[in-house]
């Protein structure tokens, strides 16, 4: 039986992907992640996994991708800075569908900003920042423990889709501590890549390097048998196929905490270290008498667009603190789509939204 | 020939390129270092020589621009077991990639690279490379090129490379002699051979013709040992080439981790120091 600990939220990082079966990591230091490249220098290869930093984030994000398609199960984290440079990377790794864990502790920018300061800034960097259409999965912890557990999800939808799974969490959520109590060790199934025979339809089968299957990968359009091609059906089938794999399965991945929305006439729509705050906001709104629900996101991308627009029917109002001048509300009021009220409250002052500064805007003062 | 992918010929390469040639001596030099074609990665980055990778009949992996050193990293720590070879050309390998070329080098890990050095930007028509050598014209340096080019070989070697060596397409023997030599390296390998291009190179400097850049890479290089017993003035604006570095006595780094691993699981804890 596993004992309470006091845990960092990049501890529980690093515990949930050594129970997950993390292989391999490469990284580059850069503020407020590097605890988590820190201890998996210590910690890898006293389990027979390997540990490089390498000479910069882009070489990271290469090398992970490199270990990922010999076969192992591989991950690096960064900040938004060291985000922006895998960028290119992560759209390679999404084209060639290498399964790999990417995680964003993220920091105040644009640029160097803040580098110890925390923000939600990097919602749609997450989204769209490489080139082109494709598929991605984000998804954001709150507390140290849901760190944990997302951080072995992240490697379980990684493998099973073929994608990069981006982990967002923030830099409170990285620091902070808290008393988590574990899964016993050996709960967490090992995630499992589509084989040959058990691959469903519309993700090719994993072959890694040196089964002796001559694999040729690229990051140019290709067929099916992975060689470059210029044929427009081809192109369009490839694309197509990426973002649909992850599109028909939104519901799947949806990740939600709902909280007091049978009888809400507002809503908060939260994530990361602002819903911590939020849902103090919503305990203490309901104490005076409204009604305020919640819906906490641990999925942002796909993002939860049915639940959005069944609370959109309901309520008078959706409210949306975040950490940014307003990334996830937009998505939230194209799913509302003129059905309610979409606010958004936005801090970029590196400060963590109070729960007493959301209570006159739930409460409609 | 085993080594090749028939089924995906005919190759891209323009006519008179030097690649094919380069190609077909990584082949040669895998057949004669008894290669063993299911247990070789080929990894290259972006651009003319990059399409290489697709040519060889084995696993191959064509990445992002200047990045195949990095990706082959994560590949040889992942599965050392494997034979890792990069083909890359000069620009991505001495300008976009130079970061990573000098540190494999430098942490000397067992993967073999093969530079296609054209002096040119082929893929992208014809801009100067960190090895477009100076007076040279091209597309961005259309009064004559003013940067000095790098010696890469000197370059890779004064990172840590533990076996440097360079050639060109025309010394074609010589060629698969050092990409054999590198292949049986243990530790960070690195033959540069020089490749024409006479469609973007040759055009902008009077060498359209294949064969009048193949009489430059005559010319115009000499051999390690006759360089020796040349003054600096006879040697200007010749290329040395030949073999520069052969050393073992540095440890291979993806070996060293494992042992690291082996040492750590038997209770011990640190290493040097």
């Amino acid at each position: 039986m596993s004992q309470p600990r006091l845990m960092q939220g990049n501890e529980a990082c690093v515990e949930g992907a050594l129970e997950a079966g993390l292989q391999f990591f490469a990284g580059y230091p850069i503020t407020p992640s590097t605890e988590i490249a820190e201890l998996l220098a210590d910690r890898l290869p006293r389990v027979g996994g390997f540990f490089i930093q390498m000479e910069d984030e882009i070489a990271s994000m290469a090398a992970v991708i490199g270990a990922s398609l010999a076969g192992m199960r591989a991950m690096t984290a960064t900040s938004g800075p060291g985000f922006s440079l895998k960028q290119e990377n992560l759209g390679y790794a999404a084209i060639t569908e290498t399964p790999c864990v990417v995680v964003n502790v993220q920091r105040v920018g644009p640029s160097t900003g803040m580098p110890t300061s925390p923000a939600q800034g990097d919602v749609m960097q997450a989204r769209w920042g490489t080139h082109g259409d494709h598929p991605v999965v984000v998804l954001t912890p709150s507390s140290v423990l849901e760190t944990y557990t997302l951080t072995a999800k992240a490697f379980a939808i990684a493998d099973e889709l073929r994608v990069p799974v981006i982990l967002l969490t923030d830099e409170i959520t990285g620091h902070m501590r808290e008393r988590v109590l574990l899964p016993d060790p050996g709960t967490i199934p090992r995630s499992r890549r589509p084989r040959a025979g058990q691959a469903p339809p519309d993700i090719p089968p994993m072959e890694h390097f040196g089964e002796g299957r001559r694999v040729m990968v690229t990051g140019l359009y290709h067929d099916s048998t992975g060689f470059w091609t210029e044929s427009r059906e081809e192109a369009d089938r490839l694309v197509r196929r990426l973002a649909g794999k992850v599109e028909s399965r939104r519901e799947q991945l949806t990740m939600v905490d709902r909280w007091h929305l049978d009888d809400a006439q507002v809503v908060v729509v939260a994530y990361g270290c602002v819903a911590r705050s939020a849902q103090r906001a919503v305990h203490l709104a309901r104490e005076r008498g409204h009604r305020v629900g919640m819906l906490r996101l641990s999925c942002l991308w796909p993002f939860p667009r049915h639940e959005i627009e069944a609370i959109a029917e309901r309520v008078d109002r959706i409210v949306v603190p975040e950490m940014n001048l307003g990334q996830m509300v937009g998505e939230v009021e194209r799913a509302a789509c003129g059905r309610c009220k979409v606010i958004g409250y936005n801090r970029v002052d590196t400060e963590l939204i109070r729960p007493e500064e959301l209570l006159p805007v739930l409460e409609g003062v | 020939m085993r080594f090749l992918r028939r089924e995906n010929l005919p190759h891209i390469w323009c006519v008179g390129c030097g690649h094919g040639i380069v190609l077909g001596a990584v082949a040669r030099a895998m057949e004669k270092a008894g290669v063993d074609q299911d247990r070789t990665v080929v990894v290259s980055g972006i651009g003319c020589s990059s399409r290489a990778v697709g040519y060889l009949s084995m696993d191959a992996l064509h990445t992002t621009h200047g990045r195949a050193l990095a990706f082959a990293t994560g590949i040889k720590l992942a599965r050392p077991d494997l034979r890792v070879v990069v083909l890359a050309g000069d620009g991505d390998l001495a300008a976009i990639g130079g970061n990573h070329l000098i540190h494999a080098a430098r942490r000397n890990i067992g993967i073999t690279t093969v530079c296609f050095n054209n002096g040119i930007y082929g893929m992208t028509s014809g801009q100067y490379s960190p090895l477009t050598p100076a007076g040279y014209r091209t597309t961005t340096s259309p009064f004559g090129h003013l940067e000095r080019d790098f010696d890469l070989c000197r370059l890779v070697q004064a990172a840590g490379a533990t076996y440097v060596a360079r050639s060109t397409a025309y010394h074609v023997h010589q060629t698969i002699t050092y990409i054999t030599r590198a292949l049986n390296h243990d530790g960070f390998s690195f033959v540069e051979v020089f490749s024409p291009c006479p469609t973007y190179f040759g055009r902008f400097n009077r060498m359209a013709d294949p064969v009048k850049m193949m009489q430059w890479l005559h010319d115009g290089t000499v051999q390690a040992g006759q360089a020796a017993r040349m003054t600096p003035e006879e040697l200007r604006g010749r290329v040395v080439i030949g073999e520069f570095h052969r050393t073992q006595e540095v440890p291979e780094y993806a070996r060293s981790y494992r042992e690291m691993i082996a040492r750590l699981a038997e209770g011990g804890d640190h290493g040097a120091g």
